[in-house]
């Protein structure tokens, strides 16, 4: 009787602590948002935090999706040659691409590259007293802090999906007409009937959503770290990890909601 | 007891302040009146919820109960908007600077005048280098980034970010925590002139004796979460209070016991 009580007890403590995790982060999004939309703007911030997000990202989701593309082609082949169904691999490399591998390919590569980097350093600006220090300057930490960084996001991670879409196309491209022996302009043609405006739409509508899980995460553990070295090293790993976890389950909730039949 | 008809507020009047972190009392009833243009130094060790009362008094923390007044005005009771206003008037130096490591100390210096727009960024370089000449340094300092300095050039940059915007009312974490002990008086100087010359009111938390007496024309001791002393800070080293007197000379054996456990 004792051992069921007990375990009662405890899985009644774990949801509670989980509804007041998500509770307060929630309650963190909501502030960070509707100080995007009061003034005063902190511009400069706003500006660094999007090239470090947007342009500095570049080279890495570039390679990403220029590999990635280039894989589908490849292992697409293997399996429709059987069928005699080869035709349809630039389709399948452009819808893989920009529905799902795109964004969710950039938005990992984001999350590791700049999620960790704004936990860390928001995290570094908590224990060392520079975010009380924000307070007591007229400054409100959350206006200055993570509202830029959530808008930065938002922002750049569809751009960085766009190119991501272009490079993927591109690999998958280059591998079916240098290795597999496809006519390049067949390829294209087949490309762009396959391909609609829904399936780009949809990929970007995804890479805001990543964008903003990726800044969120990062100002959140960052925000909320304590305890020197050791806290903002714990930040940085859960500000990537919840960040991965999430993008990749609302990446299937959007899925699903868009194009399942 | 009478105490006169004319008497204004004190500039900051504490009254039965409680602060609890889950069992353990931070602050269990600090009741504390500092009058305009003084200098009040408290002392205790660490734990002892010094630095508790100033963020609660900053609005970094809030207060389980009790009352903080700012000339008269209940801060806690006052609208968000008077509360900010109220708090902008306080410069804080911290106990390690905590500058903005990301910007250039000229920035640092002049952030607060930048964020109530009293200042275009212009002119803020310039209005930088003059801030820095009243602390001791050149105003070539400002280019540096906070890492390229000296822990001591460190606190005076902090120093000069917290009295940037000529506050009526500053507060100072531990000064001299890491600076070796001539250092600590050239900053205690420093300290006592800028106070002087803006003629603010001051509180500074401090475990340093000699720095207490340097700054301080008031002195209070904090042991648990309580007041157990108050009187001039020159009598501090001879106040007759076992709690006070067994910090000051940092005996051993006294009242106050270490609490190596939680």
């Amino acid at each position: 009787m004792d051992m069921v009580l007990d375990l009662v007890a405890r899985t009644g403590r774990a949801t509670l602590s989980l509804i007041r995790s998500a509770g307060a982060l929630a309650l963190f999004a909501l502030a960070g948002l509707s100080h995007i939309m009061r003034p005063p703007f902190y511009g400069r911030v706003f500006v660094r935090t999007f090239l470090e997000t947007g342009f500095f990202s570049l080279p890495v989701v570039a390679l990403t999706a220029l590999f990635s593309g280039g894989v589908i082609a490849l292992q697409s082949y293997t399996g429709f040659a059987q069928y005699h169904a080869q035709s349809a691999i630039a389709g399948i490399v452009v819808l893989a691409v920009t529905r799902e591998l795109g964004p969710v390919l950039a938005g990992l590569m984001v999350a590791g590259r700049v999620g960790a980097a704004m936990a860390a350093q928001i995290g570094t600006m908590r224990v060392t007293d520079q975010i009380d220090a924000l307070s007591t300057l007229s400054t409100n930490p959350m206006k200055y802090l993570v509202a830029p960084r959530l808008l930065a996001g938002m922002i750049a991670l569809p751009l960085l999906v766009l190119v991501a879409d272009v490079l993927g196309v591109a690999g998958g491209f280059t591998v079916a007409v240098v290795k597999l022996g496809f006519s390049p302009t067949a390829y294209i043609t087949a490309t762009m009937n396959s391909v609609k405006v829904m399936d780009v739409t949809v990929g970007l509508v995804k890479a805001a959503l990543f964008g903003f899980l990726i800044a969120l995460m990062g100002c959140y553990y960052g925000y909320n770290s304590k305890g020197g070295a050791e806290g903002v090293g714990s930040a940085t790993t859960s500000a990537v990890v919840v960040a991965s976890i999430l993008l990749l389950a609302f990446d299937y909730l959007i899925t699903d909601l868009f194009f399942s039949q | 007891m009478d105490q006169g008809m004319t008497t204004a507020p004190p500039k900051i009047r504490i009254r039965d302040l409680h602060k609890s972190f889950g069992d353990k009392k931070v602050l269990d009833g600090i009741s504390l009146d500092v009058p305009q243009g003084t200098s009040f130094v408290v002392i205790g060790g660490s734990g002892s919820g010094k630095s508790v009362l100033l963020r609660c008094i900053l609005g970094l923390m809030t207060p389980d109960s009790g009352s903080i007044e700012i000339d008269g005005e209940d801060v806690l009771a006052a609208p968000a908007g008077r509360r900010d206003q109220l708090r902008s008037e306080i410069g804080m130096l911290f106990q390690n600077g905590a500058l903005f490591d990301s910007l250039p100390v000229w920035e640092n210096v002049t952030f607060g005048l930048l964020a109530l727009n009293k200042l275009t960024r212009a002119t803020a370089r310039d209005k930088a280098g003059t801030i820095l000449e009243q602390v001791g340094l050149a105003p070539s300092v400002g280019d540096l980034y906070p890492s390229e300095l000296s822990g001591g050039m460190q606190k005076r940059v902090g120093l000069a970010r917290a009295i940037a915007a000529q506050p009526n009312i500053l507060f100072f974490d531990e000064p001299t925590t890491g600076l070796d002990p001539i250092m600590g008086a050239v900053i205690d100087g420093l300290i006592v002139d800028c106070v002087k010359k803006l003629g603010s009111t001051a509180i500074a938390i401090t475990h340093d004796m000699a720095s207490a007496q340097r700054i301080g024309d008031e002195a209070a001791m904090l042991y648990k979460g309580k007041l157990v002393w108050q009187g001039a800070a020159a009598s501090l080293m001879h106040s007759g209070n076992d709690y006070v007197d067994q910090f000051t000379h940092g005996r051993r054996e006294g009242p106050i016991t270490m609490e190596l456990r939680r």
